[in-house]
């Protein structure tokens, strides 16, 4: 009896789950699916973004994410290689590495953006811009990049870097044909984390990359994220609720299609140089 | 090297500048005149943030309580009691939730919860919602990390209390869940740690006056959110507080991730 009982129990409690969920996404449709359209996605906002659309605002989440990856890829891969294969297994500096970056990914996001607008708005003196915004994120999602990176690499079989040296091959050449390419599914994983955390983020954004919503002439301009907008006008715009929440759909269809898109990207162009 | 080393100078520069800019407040009078209780008045040159550090603690447990056992009860239903095809489709939804931007959770608490509890505590925005969505917010992580410890509890454990002739509920409860114990705690840690440093939703929907919390339904401002809101017009001593609160913000999520670590090393050599 005291089986069927706690059956039950997980059962309601998986169902409960599932349905705040079922009324949380519904509602986003619901509410968001009208004032979605063509238009929409084309136009500039009008009346502090009650009517209009989100042209600019879509520009300049692309460019800040651009931003962000362009400083976290090269960077993050560079680290990653760096602590997977020319540090000693266990060597002192590694780890101490290896635990502030551990330390760095549990920073709260508003920190990153107190740092941002300190380093990189005050201290290197570019402002509220996309610049600033983008070289924030990219610091926020560099520490997971890098380990997750990291421990793809790790993974890869010694035996591979033996028969890499056996052939006469350099290290380099090792690693660009043969061990990125095989730690390639972790490197798609770290873009997704980072894609995803990048794109979502608001606190570190506000007053690293501002609020305005006009398009963007130069990386030095402000420009406002899609997640800021959306923070815009459910808290500070009275009757901004409709466009939030197609805005908010708009969100989550990026994100998930970014996703898709990455996962894409290293299944087609890195694998591909690798036989199995 | 040179790349390894840059990135882990990021984390000195992060700590320097917040230092750096803390630095006014912390050196007139130290950490006791900020952690008086004599209330936030920036514009007189009070900084007491006990009543936020009190209202983030509040909302991070009154999550984690309602979160761990919801998570937990997902993470073994996904594991044990729902068949595949379900299960399979549940696992989905949680990657995908876990990944909706927290300014989303923010947006539908701020239009659809917080009018609902208006209607039976007004003024609706408050502890209570701040818990609410913040539990959704971190649920389908719960979940994810739970199933994933208790994935890792060998099949010979399951052989052996099934060959013992013990029921699913006894497996479960008895064998499985004590047997990841130490996964389980080191993912809820991680997840208090995300609840303490989330910013967003929390202030879309806690009302944000500054006092002790001392009922379920008070509104309360946290320590992110007085941030957030203020960094944008703050400066001298004003603007030093918000850093020294961002400082102290850090220190307490470090402490949570500490533990976590701890518990995971402890978790695989014991």
């Amino acid at each position: 009896m005291a089986d069927r009982m706690f059956t039950v129990l997980i059962w309601a409690a998986a169902l409960l789950v599932s349905a705040a969920f079922v009324w949380l996404l519904g509602d986003l449709v619901w509410r968001g699916v009208d004032r979605l359209s063509f238009s929409f996605l084309f136009s500039e906002p009008l009346n502090a973004g009650r009517e209009g659309g989100i042209a600019p605002i879509l520009i300049s989440t692309l460019l800040i994410l651009s931003v962000a990856l362009a400083t976290a890829i090269p960077l993050g891969l560079g680290a990653a290689v760096w602590l997977a294969e020319y540090t000693r297994r266990g060597g002192i500096f590694g780890q101490t590495v290896r635990l502030s970056l551990d330390v760095l990914a549990g920073v709260p996001s508003i920190v990153f953006g107190l740092f941002g607008y300190a380093f990189f708005c005050s201290y290197l003196n570019m402002g509220f811009s996309i610049l600033s915004g983008g070289l924030t994120l990219g610091c926020m999602i560099l520490p997971i990049f890098i380990r997750t990176i990291e421990v793809g690499l790790s993974a890869v079989s010694d035996d591979w870097r033996r028969g890499a040296q056996a052939l006469g091959m350099t290290r380099a050449a090792a690693l660009r044909h043969i061990l990125i390419p095989s730690a390639a599914p972790a490197l798609g994983a770290g873009l997704l984390l980072g894609i995803g955390r990048a794109t979502a983020e608001t606190a570190a954004l506000i007053f690293t990359s501002g609020y305005v919503d006009r398009t963007p002439e130069s990386l030095l301009d402000s420009g406002r994220a899609l997640a800021v907008h959306i923070y815009e006008l459910s808290m500070n715009v009275t009757g901004g609720d409709q466009a939030a929440y197609a805005s908010a759909l708009v969100l989550i269809v990026l994100i998930i299609a970014m996703n898709a898109g990455a996962l894409a990207f290293t299944d087609r162009w890195l694998s591909r140089r690798i036989t199995p | 090297m040179l790349l390894a080393t840059t990135a882990a100078l990021i984390l000195l520069l992060v700590l320097a500048f917040l230092l750096l800019e803390a630095w006014p407040v912390l050196s007139g009078g130290g950490w006791g005149r900020f952690l008086s209780g004599e209330g936030w008045y920036p514009l007189e040159g009070r900084f007491g943030v006990l009543p936020m550090v009190w209202a983030t603690l509040a909302v991070a447990l009154g999550t984690i309580i309602l979160a761990a056992p919801l998570g937990l009860a997902g993470a073994i239903f996904e594991r044990f009691f729902a068949p595949a095809p379900i299960a399979k489709a549940y696992r989905m939804v949680l990657a995908l939730l876990a990944g909706i931007p927290s300014v989303v959770y923010g947006l539908w608490g701020l239009t659809v919860l917080v009018p609902l509890i208006a209607l039976w505590h007004p003024p609706g925005a408050g502890l209570f919602t701040a818990i609410v969505i913040l539990t959704l917010m971190i649920l389908p992580t719960v979940a994810l990390t739970s199933a994933s410890a208790l994935q890792g509890v060998p099949a010979s454990l399951l052989h052996g209390a099934a060959a013992l002739g013990m029921n699913r509920k006894g497996v479960v409860i008895g064998v499985v869940v004590p047997a990841a114990r130490s996964g389980i705690i080191s993912g809820l840690l991680l997840a208090v740690a995300r609840a303490l440093g989330e910013t967003m939703a929390v202030l879309m929907v806690a009302g944000n006056v500054v006092q002790y919390p001392t009922g379920l339904f008070d509104p309360v401002r946290v320590l992110t959110a007085n941030i957030a809101l203020e960094m944008g017009y703050a400066t001298g001593d004003h603007r030093a507080g918000l850093f020294a609160s961002g400082l102290m913000l850090t220190v307490m999520v470090l402490v949570l991730a500490w533990f976590s670590a701890r518990l995971a090393r402890d978790g695989r050599d014991g």
